[in-house]
């Protein structure tokens, strides 16, 4: 993501890196807390004055860029290992900042809108819808509300869209729709250690921002908090020098909603089909919330409607403190340093979940620092000390209540209920982890086969359709053929010459077993396709659907490193696995790694790796049962009516030979291969629904993240 | 008619024996079970020199075909419609080609599937089935196509017709698949012996050499590997008329075969060499000595090629041709690393095989036995 700023609007913003979890647990600058935050590494850049109320004064701090680039710094850990960097640090911070206050983060972004996903008008809306549906199901859900979100896109003249987005909500105050609209880093979610959507809350007021950018229109937002209450209506316009919002318009509207937020952005939009097509986007976040409900109308006015799978919310994710196993260096020292208590057992046990004071005390012994040591005063060398005895102790994991998976039955019924007709299908939930002291869970859901592999429902045999779609009776055949989903004249012809009928005659002249014929041409052809397809994977952080770079992410290189041959499902060399398969995965925690910040990959830590790793080999090992049970399943068939294909002329010969009944002997004969087949060589029929986990029942287990077994070191070799 | 009589016995035993099989066959699956025919197997490795009698039998080792067995079931399945088919012909009392049984027997399963799909997928079974049930082929009304011809001072009665192989024109008498006594019956004969040879082409060059006028003998001509009714015509003459048997083939391990299969009879048919061997068959070329005895240019050579000597190596471990001159006959072929045709004896004139080399080999008993 630097690369894509200047070196000059990099200066603006941080002369040398923090590291970045450091930030996270400290309360950010721009909120409208009444208490004066303690000591933050930003003070030298905005007076005093200020503090109370930054957020009017438009100017930034360090501690708010530190945080939005979180990301950032994950990549420079050369920082984080300086134990005293911060007198130098400071001094320099000042001095940028003084000479650098009056510039204004609006503006930056205004400059720099591919660090939040405007980079093209594809990626625009994409990333207004996104947002917006963001906060609205973490608004619904904090407000123990189950969402039923309303999503339109107009398309207007001149390549503008209006986008509509509507929840049922708790609604906003009066007071506080300016600034969570208008007003970049206006938000509550990025000071707490919790498992949310959002993680920044820039946003929604970045997509407005984009939109008056591109369009000159102010943002239009509704909101309501009460059936006692009256609804809001605001327009606003962003100031961007001062990052304030201008109100335009303030009023009183009717508005027949009990409660819920509207908002309306105008922008520059592109709409576009594919995988990365709202659509697509929309489906995936149906899927990942199942207690959500989507009404969506696309700009070609489709009316789509994602019904509601599960009936309850999920649990409300707790904020927690960071863990102690895997917290950075970087990080330790603030804490220690900013930790009010006077003991460094005691800052252990109180800055660090899953401290209790034994393990405090084990800490120390074991850093051979004293326990009553004042941490404000701990060396270099002690911290370090520290910092190197943690690994070393054995410490529960962080509570299971921090992270919230979907869990395996619904994410396998939201799976199935968007891809339909698949024939399997299998989901795992993790028991959650730590990476950097950061709780989480990986889940993985996988579909396989059937309509995925091209098997549709013809229609009667008596049509003349082909996948279940009419064949136009007036044209040729070719023509007919071209309006077939998916097919061009290169695909028409294979078909054809497979069949041996002439793509000149007409659809109406055909006789049925030439129907029958291009029905299983098509059967072939689509199943050829499927089988050499990669698999299409679903990305899922945080229930976010995540649908640009694809190849930066974690989760795909999990994919693409693990040895998926061992299950029986075909992969190139080093790349995705192919056929007819949907993989899911599921990355929930109480801070989401992304590579950058448009969110849209999510970073390479080894625990998350391994972790995804274990999730893909659960599923797929769970596939490969169901894929060689399904190959005998397939062979017993043909082998049962290998015999069958000889008993007609065996009973004949033997009738001849002996004066019996071919009937008789037939009968005799069947009726032994029943006895013989089920007695030895053909096992039973696979009970589809049986082979389908059909609970999540150890998915919200709180278990040691060191002692799962895991029983299959041996799995995944290669690469 | 006492052969009638005897015939249509042996018919209705044969019929019975069929009948039995495909009874138990039936009663094995109304029981709910795999029935398996049990064969005798005919394969190199059930296949015994005797060393008394000096001919291949048939070993005492039994294949069992089941039709529950994904690698059987056609077989089987095949094995009982030949005998469907043999039985029909038994019934009717009339007697056919085994092409005609391929036909008879030959329909579309499903899928495109044959019950057969060439004969040579048939004539095994049909083996099967004669070894299974003790019959012979012609005992189930079968015969296999002519293949072999005839010229010599012999004159025989085939099927009530005299014929005389003295004047048989250029073509000869065509040998038919079953020669038995009820057949061919032998009537004057002055042959003082049976030359028998692979090649049509060089029966037809003595034959119009007269050869077989000029020295006194039967000449007979196979078309490659002999039939069972050349082999079965070859025995009874050597039996009932004394007279030996020289055979005259390729120098080659496929020629060698031929007479292998003629002395001790064939593997495949391990269970007809009692009434079919000859094991005082002579040998009489061409060997791999003949080369340098007569002269001949190295240029009508041909070099052996992989299979060839694959061949070679087998026959030379098969126990009857143990014996050190046998030994030395194939160790001298696998040295020179060339084969030689009959006709590579014409490089050295046309008529140098009748007028030289056949007299010579025979007036010094140039042969091997």
């Amino acid at each position: 993501m630097p690369k894509k700023t200047t070196m000059d609007d990099l200066f603006l913003f941080s002369v040398e890196p923090v590291p970045a979890p450091a930030a996270k647990p400290v309360p950010a600058p721009v909120r409208k807390d009444p208490t004066p935050e303690p000591e933050t590494d930003a003070i030298p850049t905005v007076p005093d004055a200020d503090a109370p109320d930054r957020h009017e004064t438009g100017s930034f701090s360090i501690t708010g860029t530190d945080n939005l680039f979180g990301a950032l710094w994950e990549d420079q850990p050369a920082a984080a290992e300086d134990a005293t960097p911060r007198q130098r640090q400071r001094v320099k911070a000042e001095e940028f900042a003084t000479q650098q206050r009056e510039i204004s983060i609006s503006e930056f972004f205004a400059k720099n809108k591919q660090l939040l996903g405007f980079d093209s008008a594809a990626r625009a809306l994409m990333t207004t819808v996104k947002e917006a549906v963001d906060n609205s199901l973490d608004a619904c859900e904090d407000a123990g509300l189950l969402p039923t979100i309303i999503v339109e896109i107009q398309p207007l003249e001149e390549g503008r869209m209006c986008v509509t987005v509507q929840d049922n909500g708790p609604g906003i105050v009066r007071e506080q729709i300016p600034k969570i609209f208008a007003q970049l880093l206006y938000g509550s979610k990025f000071h707490r250690l919790r498992q949310s959507r959002g993680q920044q809350g820039i946003g929604i007021s970045a997509a407005g921002m984009y939109g008056q950018l591109t369009t000159g229109k102010p943002m239009r937002i509704t909101s309501r908090i009460g059936e006692r209450h009256p609804a809001h209506y605001f327009e606003l316009m962003m100031d961007l020098k001062k990052n304030r919002a201008r109100i335009v318009k303030d009023m009183i509207v009717d508005w027949d909603v009990p409660h819920g937020t509207r908002v309306e952005i105008e922008l520059e939009a592109q709409y576009k089909g594919g995988r990365q097509s709202l659509d697509e986007y929309l489906a995936q976040t149906a899927v990942a919330n199942p207690h959500a409900e989507i009404f969506y109308t696309n700009p070609r006015g489709d009316k789509l409607h994602f019904p509601r799978v599960a009936q309850e919310l999920p649990r409300q994710p707790e904020e927690i403190r960071p863990h102690p196993h895997g917290v950075e260096l970087g990080m330790l020292i603030k804490m220690l340093r900013e930790s009010p208590h006077r003991r460094v057992s005691a800052s252990l046990q109180h800055e660090f979940s899953r401290v209790t004071p034994r393990i405090a005390d084990e800490i120390c012994e074991l850093a051979g620092v004293p326990t009553t040591r004042n941490p404000q005063k701990l060396t270099g060398d002690e911290i370090q000390a520290l910092y190197k005895a943690i690994p070393q102790v054995k410490i529960l994991a962080p509570p299971a209540t921090a992270v919230v998976p979907i869990g395996e039955e619904l994410l396998r019924r939201g799976l199935a209920r968007q891809i339909r007709g698949a024939e399997f299908y299998v989901s795992r939930s993790r028991s959650p982890r730590v990476y950097r002291g950061n709780p989480f869970l990986v889940e993985v859901a996988l579909a396989y086969g059937g309509e995925l592999q091209g098997l549709v429902d013809h229609g009667d045999p008596g049509e003349l359709s082909v996948a279940g779609i009419a064949l136009d009776q007036e044209k040729t055949l070719a023509a007919a053929l071209l309006d077939l989903p998916g097919f061009n004249r290169k695909k028409v012809a294979e078909c054809l010459e497979k069949t041996g009928i002439s793509p000149r005659k007409r659809v109406k002249g055909l006789e049925f077993s030439e129907i029958a014929q291009l029905r299983s041409a098509y059967d072939s052809y689509a199943r050829q396709e499927a089988d050499t397809t990669s698999a299409q994977i679903i990305r899922l952080a945080n229930r976010v659907p995540l649908l640009y770079q694809l190849k930066a992410c974690a989760i795909s290189r999990a994919i693409m490193e693990m040895n998926w041959r061992r299950y029986g499902v075909t992969q190139p060399r080093g790349g995705f696995p192919q056929g007819p398969l949907v993989i899911m995965v599921h990355f929930a925690s109480v801070w989401v790694p992304f590579t950058s910040e448009s969110k849209e990959a999510v970073a390479h830590f080894d625990e998350i790796l391994e972790e995804i790793r274990l999730a893909l080999q659960e599923c797929a090992r769970e596939l490969s049962v169901w894929l060689s049970r399904k190959v005998k399943l397939k062979a017993s068939r043909e082998r049962k009516s290998l015999f069958q294909r000889y008993i007609p002329d065996l009973s004949r010969s033997l009738a001849a030979l002996t004066g019996g009944k071919p009937k008789d002997i037939d009968a005799l004969i069947q009726e032994a291969l029943e006895e013989f087949a089920d007695q030895i060589e053909l096992p039973e029929m696979v009970d589809l629904e049986a082979s389908l986990p059909t609970g999540d029942s150890d998915s919200d287990s709180d278990s040691d993240p060191d002692s799962e077994p895991e029983g299959d070191d041996s799995d995944d070799d290669e690469n | 008619m006492t052969t009638k009589t005897r015939r249509d016995k042996k018919d209705e035993q044969i019929l019975e024996r069929m009948r039995d099989l495909a009874q138990a066959v039936i009663d094995i699956f109304g029981e709910k079970g795999n029935p398996a025919v049990q064969i005798p197997l005919r394969s190199l490795s059930n296949s015994v020199y005797d060393e008394e009698s000096r001919f291949i039998r048939m070993g005492d080792k039994l294949q069992e075909r089941v039709f529950f067995h994904q690698g059987q079931a056609k077989r089987f399945m095949q094995t009982f419609l030949v005998a469907s088919a043999c039985k029909e012909l038994l019934d009717v009392r009339k007697t056919t080609s085994i092409r005609d049984l391929f036909y008879m027997t030959k329909h579309t399963l499903a899928r495109g599937e044959n019950t057969f799909d060439d004969q040579s997928e048939s004539d095994p079974v049909l083996e099967d089935l004669e070894v299974t049930i003790g019959a012979l082929r012609e005992e189930l009304h079968l015969f296999a196509s002519n293949k072999g011809t005839m010229v010599g001072n012999l004159t025989l009665v085939d099927s009530g017709d005299t014929i005389d192989c003295r004047s048989m024109g250029t073509g000869g008498y065509g040998i038919p698949s079953i020669v038995e006594e009820h057949v061919v019956q032998f009537k004057k004969c002055e042959a003082d012996f049976v030359l028998i040879m692979e090649k049509d082409a060089v029966w037809r060059r003595l034959n119009e050499d007269k050869f077989w006028k000029k020295h006194n003998c039967i000449m007979v001509q196979s078309g490659g590997q002999t039939s069972r009714g050349v082999r079965r015509l070859l025995r009874r003459l050597h039996e009932e008329k004394e007279l030996p048997v020289y055979v005259l083939v390729d120098n080659d391990p496929w020629g060698l075969y031929i007479y292998s299969v003629l002395k001790y009879g064939s593997i495949n048919l391990a269970f007809e060499s009692e009434r079919m061997a000859i094991p005082k068959a002579r040998f009489l070329g061409l060997s791999s000595f003949d080369r340098e005895k007569f002269d001949l240019p190295s240029v009508v050579t041909i070099a052996l090629n992989k299979n060839d000597e694959k061949r070679a190596r087998e026959i030379m471990k098969y126990p009857w041709f143990n014996e050190k001159r046998w030994q030395k006959e194939l160790q001298k072929m696998m040295d020179s690393k060339v084969k030689l045709e009959l006709e590579a004896l014409s490089s050295r004139g046309i008529s140098f095989i009748s007028e030289k080399y056949l007299p010579e080999k025979i007036k010094n008993d140039d042969y091997l036995e």
